[in-house]
């Protein structure tokens, strides 16, 4: 194998090899006739990403002769090679590409201003064929963006962020930070961005639906995009199916591969029952939003004070300017209750998912939503993102 | 029990999410009071946070264009609850760039401050975020807890030494030894002293001024008066707290002062045109 790569390519190779740092710690090459093929994966088999360097993006490439050679090498000996890249700019003019299979090694050459080269012998071990298995044509969500886009969006939650989910409707696309079921679901922060169709390139939805995967391991594909300036499409289909999101032009392709959190699959049948009931479209009107729209039922804040001497329901009643009449908050607490039954009665029919409980936890209003919500009166509070699944 | 405000000036929300990130910075955990004139971080003295205690008080009018409540009663109009500061600062930090930032206490799966921003976009439609930032709320049999404090019976006050430089030398100090006493008098000199088996560092700073308040503020009127100006009063902390309190600084106050009650408590003041910052570190012996 001997290829050579020059100019700007230098550093995007750098950025690709960077960028796949960030899902393993192993780089799998692969050259193959029609491109060389730089690949990681995580430990859990959970993410997976792919650059496909064309024939077109050295300015030699020749392959091994004979059966196909595959191999892998730390990660981070690689990045060595590319370590500063700002100083690759400006001072590496080509880079040097060449398999020695006698000393199982490759040579990585950088030849550099004023006749410097700095010569890499990495070595590497023999490794079967890493290829994950997807199809973007099958997918029913198909998306473009700018990186901007996704970059804008993702600032808005930590960079601890593991889990965050992304739903759709046939307008907007909802991302929000996902908590676990199991951890303290009260006490932590939810996020929620909303993103109208019109900000995309492509916006294709054939299917309303979310999916929660690792915000994390896809940094590193932002990143890549961000300074090549290439847009980002999106697939993705079923919760459980992977979403790949990938860049392309007419040398490289980049492919970020996804799990996604799976459904119960008794959620599925659920899914579709109600699937006839579209979901109410979001309101727009954010900025027209009422205060009155806005009641809380409190519990514990309505313990009498010493100087107090009717129950508690009084001082509900006397939210005068509400629009909503007062009465509406006890009749609310009451279908609650009725509420809480009939999810009961629900239980013993199917096994309510986890996920989506927490799905619909989140979408509902004041109180844990079931499908019984729409029959409230609360719901004139203004849900800025309405629950992707049918389920008002 | 409802509230709303909204921002729509860049600058005031600029500034207002300065204040809650040095809020932030001084503890994991507050109080926040909303009246309707004002907004009270509260942090009361307790064995758990060092005995340290914080009130920071600012004027709604400066910083919402926007302001209703309704608090849980007529007679007590107020609405008290327990936030984390970090995670509102977080929240104002992503959406500096923001149409307008509403924040409203709302009931998602529990109480929560919800910050939500429109953010501008190429688009027709404004892109919106929100934030929902779980908060507790404080029932009315504890709002006696976290009532302002009374200014305490100093025996000196003093303006301070510019905060970023006091911060250097503390952050210095720190590395030698674990407390610091602060002692001043009423001649605009205030001394930062360590002191270990090895080493002693002294720290002197000199005309500082004291606010004019010293003397007829001070409850105990007569023995202040006669207090020599030379003798100094003194106090000593924990350095930790103190350099907790100067590393969340993040703009300069109009007026920096300092109230200590000698070998009981050190009482810290920042003025800002809006925004008023006290803090308050019990001395060790």
């Amino acid at each position: 194998m001997d290829c050579v790569v020059t100019g700007g390519n230098v550093k995007v190779l750098a950025k690709a090899i960077h960028s796949l740092s960030r899902i393993g710690d192993e780089l799998y090459v692969e050259p193959q006739e029609d491109a060389l093929a730089l690949r990681s994966v995580n430990s859990s088999r959970s993410a997976y990403a792919c650059f496909l360097f064309a024939p077109l993006f050295f300015s030699r490439y020749t392959i091994p002769s004979g059966h196909a050679f595959r191999c892998k090498m730390a990660i981070k000996s690689v990045q060595a090679v590319f370590r500063s890249l700002a100083s690759l700019e400006k001072t590496v003019e080509k880079c040097h590409i060449e398999l020695d299979k006698q000393k199982s090694r490759l040579t990585f050459t950088l030849h550099c201003k004023h006749g410097l080269l700095k010569t890499h012998n990495l070595s590497f071990q023999d490794s079967e064929s890493l290829q994950a298995v997807f199809d973007k044509d099958s997918c029913a969500n198909v998306f473009r963006a700018q990186p901007r886009l996704l970059v804008d969006t993702v600032v808005h939650f930590p960079p601890s962020l593991e889990e965050v989910t992304v739903a759709v409707s046939d307008e907007r696309m909802w991302v929000r930070n996902h908590v676990d079921e199991e951890a303290e679901q009260s006490k932590a922060m939810l996020t929620e961005l909303c993103l109208a169709s019109d900000e995309f390139d492509h916006f294709a939805v054939g299917a309303h639906n979310s999916i929660t995967f690792c915000l994390k391991e896809l940094r590193g594909l932002l990143v890549f995009a961000e300074s090549t300036g290439l847009p980002i499409s999106m697939y993705f289909d079923e919760p459980g199916s992977p979403v790949v999101l990938s860049v392309t032009d007419s040398v490289l392709e980049g492919d970020f591969v996804l799990a996604t959190l799976s459904d119960d699959p008794n959620h599925r049948k659920n899914n579709s029952r109600r699937a006839h009931t579209p979901p109410p479209p979001p309101p727009d009107d954010f900025m027209n939003d009422d205060i009155d729209a806005y009641l809380i039922a409190m519990d514990t804040s309505i313990a009498p004070g010493p100087s107090a001497t009717g129950p508690p329901t009084p001082s509900l009643a006397r939210s005068t300017f509400s629009k909503q009449p007062a009465a509406a908050n006890h009749k609310t607490r009451i279908h609650s209750e009725e509420e809480e039954e009939e999810e009961e009665d629900e239980k013993t029919d199917l096994d309510r998912p986890p996920n989506k409980k927490f799905c619909s936890l989140f979408f509902g209003s004041v109180l844990p939503s079931s499908s019984q919500m729409s029959t409230q009166p609360v719901t004139s509070q203004e849900v800025l993102a309405s629950d992707s699944e049918d389920d008002t | 029990m409802k509230f709303r405000g909204k921002i729509i000036d860049v600058a005031c929300l600029n500034h207002f999410t300065r204040v809650i990130t040095t809020i932030s910075k001084l503890t994991k955990m507050c109080v926040l009071r909303l009246t309707p004139d004002n907004l009270f971080f509260v942090l009361s003295g307790k064995v758990a946070n060092g005995g340290v205690s914080m009130w920071c008080e600012l004027s709604q009018a400066n910083f919402f264009d926007e302001y209703q409540m309704e608090g849980v009663s007529s007679e007590d109009n107020e609405i008290c609850l327990e936030v984390t500061p970090e995670n509102l600062s977080r929240a104002l930090k992503t959406v500096q760039n923001a149409k307008a930032v509403k924040v409203k206490l709302t009931k998602k799966h529990c109480p929560c401050l919800t910050i939500a921003a429109e953010l501008p976009t190429l688009s027709s439609v404004s892109r919106v975020v929100t934030h929902d930032v779980p908060v507790d709320v404080i029932p009315r049999r504890l709002w006696h807890e976290f009532k302002e404090p009374n200014m305490p019976d100093f025996d000196v006050s003093i303006y301070l030494p510019p905060l970023k430089t006091m911060k250097n030398i503390v952050d210095r100090m720190k590395n030698l030894s674990n407390f610091l006493v602060i002692e001043a008098n009423l001649n605009g000199e205030m001394n930062l002293k360590i002191e270990t088996d090895l080493v002693s560092v002294t720290t002197h700073f000199k005309d500082l001024g004291n606010p004019p308040w010293g003397d007829d503020a001070s409850q105990d009127g007569g023995a202040s008066q006669s207090r020599d100006p030379e003798a100094m009063v003194e106090a000593r902390v924990d350095i930790r707290r103190l350099q907790q309190f100067l590393m969340g600084q993040q703009v300069n106050p109009s007026k920096a002062m300092c109230n200590i009650v000698h070998q009981r408590v050190v009482h810290l003041i920042l003025l800002h045109e809006d925004v008023s910052l006290q803090y308050f570190i019990p001395a060790v012996a």
